[in-house]
């Protein structure tokens, strides 16, 4: 396991320095640092209100910063809209999962990112290559242990869980290198929980930087190596979770 | 619950496929092709019904009378993929048609005549999907419909209220040529639903109509160029509005203000009958042309026996609402199949 003081002499995957974003009067994030390493979950925690999911906004592209800066692997990058950071190997998971309930899960994993040919017509016109489409999504969902019955038929006809699973496994295809969580296991009852968290597991040990926002402390304790809490658009402390910390990291949560 | 599986906690992943009853598989599969046998069941009524209907030459008719509706059906199932709705089709055939006339009686070319007419149906069809995205109209609803209301006083007002005859020799065949008794029309109808078709299942654009129509929302954070998508569209509907008023007019050899009245409504219905949701998302060409042939056939089929025309509507309206109703069903059964499935897992 990798702790918070041992890992800052390397490059971290993704660096947030002095992030502020402002909406008309309200200051949503008010100078936020942040590092996340390969092969790390962070849980990313605070009360509503908190600027959690304006920070992961930024990251993933809806919104831009207005001061500070992104880096990725030490290069700066700008990230001006979903389809830059997804560009840049940046995948996020929206807790509405943002998935096509009419469309097969291959299709759900390359919606907006067809393999399809030939090269010089522009992508819209491009004839699909379906069947190398539902190949290699068979093999990610293979990869991840992601049990699916019947994989031509809609995503719309699967279980939450299986639902969650997809759009877990669609965000770490492609050679994502950081997946961000909002809420990953909200929705859903105690087993599926367990395969999603089993699944996030997965994504760390296949080296991937892993942040996940999440209000179920029992979720963050058991698979998250560092947990930053946030409060009033700025974060308010670092630990690494342990039962010792827990106490702890709840009082940062409600600022007591 | 018919669940066969009594210990469920015993290796679920080798036990489910072959355990999971069938029956909501066939259940599914035959709402699924609904509309193609409720097209097959109103076809041998009437064939039993009346001698005439299943001759060649009553069939000839029947293909030559669909044409336009189905014409109409294939570009309006993508409008309704998309969650959307085109009202202006049958008085863009109006205006496409009287600008066709007019053109042919300025200048007796036919390919300047079919590109006034294609032209025509285009541009509505741009300003109906340019309006509804870049005007930030709250509903498709209300862009067609002012363009319905729009196009249809332009064709009044250049026809000056009048039917003006003639169209050029091709768009008579086109219109009202056949092969034997096959219409040229239906081999045009054809040709486009295989156009259409093939956008749909093979091409990325079709993907992304589909895509957009089932989750705009994270269409666009997919980066599917979502406007782009809703433009082309109602664009094409509009084409194909003008392609119908080429079969119209050609078949009538005439430009009218009066063509293609209410044709909308029998394209939106041929559309809902071939089990495509209004909530976006689902349909299929195939199915859209069941509709639309269901309509004909029906009608065909009434006038054949001598139905009241009065009572046409009721009974063209009763199929609506039944076709609906399938629709209904199937939803409840995909929930039930999806309880099923996490039952399962």
């Amino acid at each position: 396991m990798t702790g918070g003081t041992v890992v800052s002499d390397r490059i971290p995957a993704l660096r947030v320095r002095g992030a502020v974003k402002r909406f008309g009067l309200v200051v949503a994030l008010d100078g936020v640092d942040l590092d996340v390493h390969h092969g790390e979950v962070l849980a990313l925690l605070g009360d509503n209100g908190a600027g959690k999911s304006t920070l992961i906004k930024c990251i993933s592209g809806v919104h831009r910063l207005d001061a500070g800066h992104i880096e990725l692997d030490g290069t700066p990058v700008e990230l001006n809209s979903p389809a830059a950071a997804r560009n840049h190997g940046i995948e996020t998971v929206y807790q509405d999962l943002a998935l096509f309930d009419n469309l097969d899960p291959a299709a759900n994993f390359y919606a907006g990112r067809e393999t399809a040919g030939p090269r010089w017509l522009p992508q819209g016109l491009r004839v699909l290559r379906r069947r190398a489409m539902t190949q290699a999504t068979a093999e990610v969902l293979g990869r991840l242990q992601v049990q699916v019955h019947e994989r031509q038929s809609t995503v719309g006809l699967l279980s939450g869980g299986q639902r969650q699973a997809i759009a877990v496994a669609r965000a770490s295809a492609f050679d994502s290198r950081i997946v961000i969580l909002d809420e990953p296991t909200a929705a859903l009852g105690v087993r599926e929980s367990r395969r999603v968290l089993d699944l996030i597991l997965r994504l760390r040990d296949d080296g991937r930087a892993v942040v996940v926002i999440s209000h179920a402390m029992d979720h963050v304790m058991e698979i998250a190596d560092r947990a930053a809490v946030m409060r009033r658009g700025r974060k308010v402390g670092e630990e690494i979770p342990t039962p010792d910390t827990q106490q702890k990291i709840v009082s940062l949560i409600v600022g007591a | 619950m018919a669940l066969s599986t009594t210990e469920p906690e015993v290796t679920p992943k080798a036990a489910v496929p072959s355990r999971r009853p069938a029956w909501p598989s066939v259940a599914l599969a035959l709402i699924r092709t609904g509309p193609a046998l409720m097209l097959i069941a109103v076809v041998g009524a009437a064939s039993l019904l009346s001698p005439v209907f299943f001759t060649t030459r009553n069939l000839g008719n029947v293909l030559a009378q669909t044409a336009v509706i189905a014409v109409l059906a294939i570009a309006q199932l993508l409008v309704i993929v998309t969650r959307g709705i085109d009202l202006s089709v049958g008085s863009t055939i109006a205006l496409a048609a009287v600008v066709g006339a007019l053109t042919f009686e300025a200048v007796q070319s036919t390919p300047l005549v079919l590109l006034a007419m294609l032209g025509t149906g285009l541009a509505v069809g741009l300003v109906n999907g340019t309006g509804l995205v870049w005007g930030r109209l709250p509903h498709p609803f209300i862009v067609t419909l002012a363009t319905l209301s729009v196009a249809h006083g332009l064709a009044l007002w250049l026809s000056g209220g009048q039917p003006h005859r003639g169209m050029p020799e091709l768009v008579q065949t086109i219109g009202g040529g056949s092969i034997g008794w096959l219409p040229y029309s239906t081999f045009l109808v054809l040709a486009l639903a295989l156009a259409v078709l093939f956008l749909t299942t093979r091409v990325v654009w079709g993907r992304w109509i589909y895509a957009v129509g089932g989750n705009p929302d994270a269409a666009r954070r997919s980066a599917i160029p979502v406007n782009g998508v809703l433009i082309s569209v109602y664009a094409l509907s509009g084409l194909f509005a003008g392609i119908a008023a080429i079969i119209t007019s050609g078949r009538l050899n005439a430009g009218s203000p009066t063509f293609g009245e209410l044709a909308e409504l029998d394209a939106i219905a041929a559309v809902v009958i071939g089990g495509a949701s209004f909530l976006g998302g689902r349909g299929t060409v195939g199915n859209a042309l069941v509709g639309a042939f269901m309509i004909g056939v029906i009608r065909n089929a009434m006038n054949l026996l001598n139905v009241d025309a009065f009572i046409q509507p009721i009974v063209i309206g009763t199929v609506i609402l039944v076709a609906v109703e399938l629709d209904v069903i199937r939803g409840a059964m995909e929930r039930r199949f999806r309880v099923m499935r996490a039952a399962q897992s």
